[in-house]
């Protein structure tokens, strides 16, 4: 399955990127709560970029062996970067008054969570769905 | 997409459409409260049906939503959360707060005709 790569900059792309992920975990064979799982995963990460980096660019490819495949989603953005992490992935943290449940909530969803950030520089954020009923 | 509002009696039921953008949403907001002015509703159901993803986002506007209502009177019943969606709400560690549910329409049509005491949150 070839890599495929969204644009996110306004909120219907938010939309479209969880539509996207959805299309891609059922060709991988996720069962529908694993792929609600996922998609909700994809709307905070992408609602993030909106938010606080104004845009970025999500990636979906498929990983894993022919016994092991996953979903790995790649957010990624120039924006102002998160200064400490430890913090931001805590639950309830926000510096926009919303519920701060985004990143640790995700990383709760999905089985392997990365993030990369630096302040000024941007933020990565690496995250694989494995396919259990394989 | 806006979200239709139907009004039935004393209740409005807003049936949520596939996806909601966060637009739809904040539109969704105003406009529901604007309309239990309008027909002085003494209730509303959210039928949340069709939605395939309730994130952080929605959950938090449609606590709003649920407080606004109040506030204007109104009592506010939240039904057809999807199994999945209840499943990864609870993971992320999203609640509704003390925003009463049912399981559907119908349910949440019946509910309506209890007082809320009958209920406890
Ligand atoms: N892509 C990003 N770029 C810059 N800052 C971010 C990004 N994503 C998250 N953050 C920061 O991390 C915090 C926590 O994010 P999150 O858990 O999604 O909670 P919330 O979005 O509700 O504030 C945000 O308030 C914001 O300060
Ligand atoms: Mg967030």
């Amino acid at each position: 399955m070839q890599e495929i790569r969204i644009p996110i900059c306004s909120d219907t792309d938010i939309v479209a990127a969880r539509k996207l992920g959805r299309e891609m975990g059922t060709k991988l064979g996720f069962s529908s709560s694993e792929l609600t799982l996922i998609a909700t995963a994809i709307s905070e990460i992408a609602r993030n970029m909106v938010t606080y980096a104004h845009d970025g660019v999500i990636s979906f490819a498929a990983v894993g062996t022919t016994n092991k495949r996953g979903l790995l989603i790649v957010a990624e953005d120039k924006g102002p970067g998160i200064a400490d992490l430890s913090l931001a992935l805590q639950d309830g943290y926000s510096t926009s008054k919303s519920l701060g449940l985004g990143l640790p909530g995700a990383k709760r969803l999905m089985d392997e969570f990365e993030i990369d950030s630096k302040p000024g520089v941007g933020t990565v954020i690496k995250m694989i769905k494995w396919n259990r009923r394989q | 997409m806006p979200v239709p509002i139907l009004k039935q009696g004393a209740l409005l039921i807003a049936t949520l459409q596939d996806a909601l953008t966060d637009k739809d949403w904040l539109d969704f907001q105003f406009e529901l409260t604007k309309l239990v002015g309008v027909h002085r509703s003494t209730g509303v159901i959210l039928d949340l049906t069709v939605l395939d993803v309730l994130d952080s986002f929605a959950t938090k506007s449609l606590r709003t939503i649920a407080e606004m209502v109040k506030l204007r009177g109104a009592r506010a019943i939240v039904v057809g959360i999807h199994p999945d969606v209840a499943f990864t709400m609870v993971q992320l560690g999203l609640t509704l707060h003390g925003i009463e549910t049912g399981l559907d329409l119908e349910d949440g049509i019946s509910l309506m005709k209890h007082p809320t005491e009958f209920r406890s949150h």
